[in-house]
This record gives structure tokens, sequence and C-alpha cells, in this order.
């Protein structure tokens, strides 16, 4: 007999209402990757999972074989992270990294070790010192496990080893590119101190966040590295990120 | 075109497509109700089409409270028998017709026209903030009752609202969460569980 359904954890990444009281959920799983699915009747307050099946939610799921869309059956709350729900930094980050991961991987695709260092992420969202430097922790590897980890060590043109000292980096190229090669390379690219690099190379040799936590950056490299990862990553996007934005937003309002 | 094979008539397959576009509405619903329209009497079909007008000149939006309405400012801001020091700030216009049903808040209305989803790509902008905050700073407000949906969005759209009202030194309130009539609550998930322990009430 034909499977009908199957059960799955999974991580609610985006909703999008459909018809008169559904919702068109895609959800991130360990096992088989980006999933979207249908919940029936989750917005109505009194629906039995809609509770459940809230944005960020990492939730047991029962999804069954629909037609078109597939069918949640069932589900269940296994961890809310409600300490980021509450603050508003916090939250903002969270949808960031939760559109990363919607931009960066596909349809029933598995990728269990980008499940693993989100919910990590989430986790750590409310202890960390400096959540700044734990999202560019994630973004560095959520690169790295999606098949694009830039090149810190070697100058992507002449492969040769890079000579301390300020260089570029290219985002066509995936990495930096030294001063004797910056001619040969068409694309943009962008200005790379050697202080960002070294705090770049520190992010990807930690598969821990602890460690980047611990770190000194100056506010300027904190920049730099940022602007860097962004241009980065719109690049491979091929859009704005556009929770980055809100991020921005909230965080420049705390600041004030 | 919905219709493969021999084609509708023209006016026909307009309308169907037409119909298709609605919330709601699959391709065969939109053909059942235009088949419907068809055979229905014409000063019906008239009076459907004037309404549907109607609705397009005539409603515009309250310059207070953003609420839709036929004249400007809306019932529930021109009425002076109601609490000119609330205001209930929603998502939505339908929210408005949800908590009037209730009967038991006379306060006014101040509609959001969405919520901030970053992931969907609205912000704050896209929203009727800033004219709250000009009636917050205007007026002889007391309270801000944050009625956005009991979400994560809706929830994010509150903090935001909040800190941006926060210095303006009014009372800001919430409505209460918890169990819903009827519901059970052996399905409540734990969130909504605990916040309905937390705001328990004596018997």
């Amino acid at each position: 007999m034909r499977v009908r359904s199957y059960k799955t954890e999974a991580v609610v990444l985006r909703q999008m209402p459909l018809g008169e009281a559904d919702r068109i959920l895609t959800l991130f799983t360990p096992d088989v990757g980006k999933v979207r699915a249908v919940g029936k009747g989750v917005r109505r307050t009194k629906s039995r999972y809609g509770g459940h099946l809230e944005l960020l939610n990492r939730v047991e799921v029962s999804i069954s074989y629909g037609r078109s869309l597939d069918v949640v059956n069932e589900a269940q709350v296994i961890e809310s992270f409600p300490a980021l729900r509450e603050d508003l930094q916090q939250l903002s980050k969270a949808f960031y990294l939760a559109e990363l991961v919607d931009g960066f991987t596909a349809e029933q695709s598995q990728n269990e070790p980008v499940y693993r260092i989100l919910l990590r992420a989430f986790r750590s969202l409310d202890s960390a010192r400096q959540p700044d430097l734990l999202v560019r922790h994630f973004e560095m590897h959520l690169l790295g496990h999606s098949g694009y980890s830039p090149q810190l060590y070697r100058c992507v043109e002449c492969r040769f080893e890079l000579e301390p000292g300020d260089h570029l980096f290219s985002c066509a190229g995936g990495g930096v590119v030294c001063q004797r090669c910056r001619k040969m390379q068409s694309s943009t690219l962008v200005p790379l101190s050697l202080s960002a690099m070294k705090v770049l190379r520190f992010i990807q040799r930690s598969a821990d966040y602890s460690p980047v936590d611990a770190l000194n950056v100056s506010t300027e490299v904190l920049r730099e590295i940022e602007r860097l990862t962004r241009t980065h990553i719109r690049f491979l996007v091929e859009r704005e990120v556009k929770s980055a934005d809100f991020m921005g937003l909230v965080s420049s309002s705390g600041r004030r | 075109m919905i219709s493969d094979g021999i084609p509708a008539a023209a006016p026909v397959s307009r309308l169907v497509d037409e119909f298709h576009k609605l919330p709601g509405i699959g391709p065969k619903t939109a053909q059942r109700l235009t088949y419907f329209l068809v055979r229905m009497p014409e000063d019906q079909a008239r009076s459907l089409a004037e309404a549907i007008v109607a609705v397009k000149d005539r409603i515009i939006l309250c310059s207070r409270c953003y609420n839709i309405t036929e004249s400007d400012p809306c019932l529930v801001c021109n009425d002076l028998a109601r609490d000119q020091t609330r205001i209930c700030v929603v998502e939505e216009a339908l929210d408005v017709l949800a908590l009037e049903r209730t009967r038991t808040y006379k306060g006014l209305y101040h509609v959001l026209h969405g919520v901030i989803s970053p992931i969907n790509g609205v912000g704050p902008d896209e929203l009727q903030i800033q004219p709250l905050l000009g009636r917050l700073r205007g007026g002889d407000i007391q309270e801000v009752i944050l009625a956005t949906n009991p979400n994560l969005e809706g929830e994010a759209t509150s903090m935001y609202i909040h800190k941006l009202i926060e210095p303006l030194g009014m009372k800001i309130t919430r409505p209460a969460r918890g169990l819903p009539v009827g519901g059970d609550i052996e399905y409540a998930d734990e969130v909504t569980l605990s916040r309905a322990m937390e705001g328990r009430q004596e018997f």
C-alpha cells in the first residue's frame, strides 16, 4: 500500500493566508528539507493545531500527501523559544535567520546541518552577549552548509596564499582577491580589511558560537563584516533579504 | 481563460475569470456563480452590479482611524457618546466589526491595514503607524489597547508600536490571551495555556 503520510519534526519558517481559514506553511525539516503544506483551519481561534503551528516554533508534525499541496494533520510544539518572542530585537533577528534559511534551501532537499545550526541560533539569541556576531556566525555556517563557504585563505584568482594586509572580496568569485589580481576580476569587489578578514576566518573556523561571542571586535570592523556579508548574500540569493531592513530598523531605534 | 474545448461565450468567460480572482473562489465555483447570474432576473443582477460599483465609489478611509467608511470622519469617530480617551489598535477593518459585535468596547479605533511581516516584505512603513502617533500626540488619549492578532507577527507589531508610544506616557494594554470559549484544554498549545494560567481570575 502507498504511504499516505509521514511524521517529522520541523521549524515553521513562513506562513501565508489561504482561503477562509487556512494557511500555507513553509516548514523546514531535518529529514526532508523544506516542505510546503496546508494547515487547515489554523486561523480559527478554536483550531486545535493553530497555536502549535505558530511561526518559528519547533514542532512535531504529521503530514499527508495531497493532490497539489501536502496537508498537516497534526502538530505538537516541541520547543517554542519563548525568550525570542518577547524581545523585538531578538525576534527581528530570528525572522531574518528564518528568511535566510528559506532563501538558501530548496524544497524536498535535505540539509540537516542547516536545521541544526538554526535551532542552535534560536536557542542562543537570548544569551548571546553580541547577538550581531551570532547572526554573522549563522550566516557564515549557513553559506558553508549550502556550498558557498567563502575562500578566506587563498586568492580566488591566482590561488596563492594571501599575504597579511588589506584585500578585496569578490562575491562572484566567492572569496578574497589579492591586490595583485584585482584587475583580473571584472565583477564588483568589496574592500576587506585585514582585521575583518581575521574575524571572518575565526567565525568560519568555530563551529560553535561561544568562542565567537567572547571576541572583542570594534564597531567599525563589525559594520564592515555586516556590509560585506549582506552584499555577498544579496548576490547569492539574487534579491534583497527583506527582514534585514526590519532588523536594522529595530536595532538602530534601540540604540537611540 | 479557464475552460478548454468549446469556448464559452466571451462575456461569460470574462465573468468567470473575474470571479476566479476573488479569495476562496476556485474555477468550479466561479463557473457556478456565473451561470447562476446568467439565469438571474435582470433587476437583481443590476442591483448586484451597482452594489459593487458603490463600494468602490463611495467607500473611503476615515481620515482619523483609517477604518473603511462612507462619511469622513466615520460613524465611530463622530459619535461623541463614545469614550474619546481610549483607542483600540487593530490590524484590519474586519477586526473593528468583530469588536463592535461584542458591544462591550465603547472607545475609538485605529486600523493599521496590515501587520509587520518582515519575511513577506511588510515593514512598519507599509502600515498606518505614523497617523496613530499623530493622534496620540494631539489628543487626550489615556489608554491605547494593542489588539493585534495573538500570533508572532501581530505580537511583533504590538511590540514595535509599544516601543514607539511608550515615551508618550499613556496606559498601554492588550487583550487577555487564553482559552477560547468552547475549546479544549487538552488541545491548547503551551503558550496559550501558560498565558491563560497567568491571567486567571477569581471565580
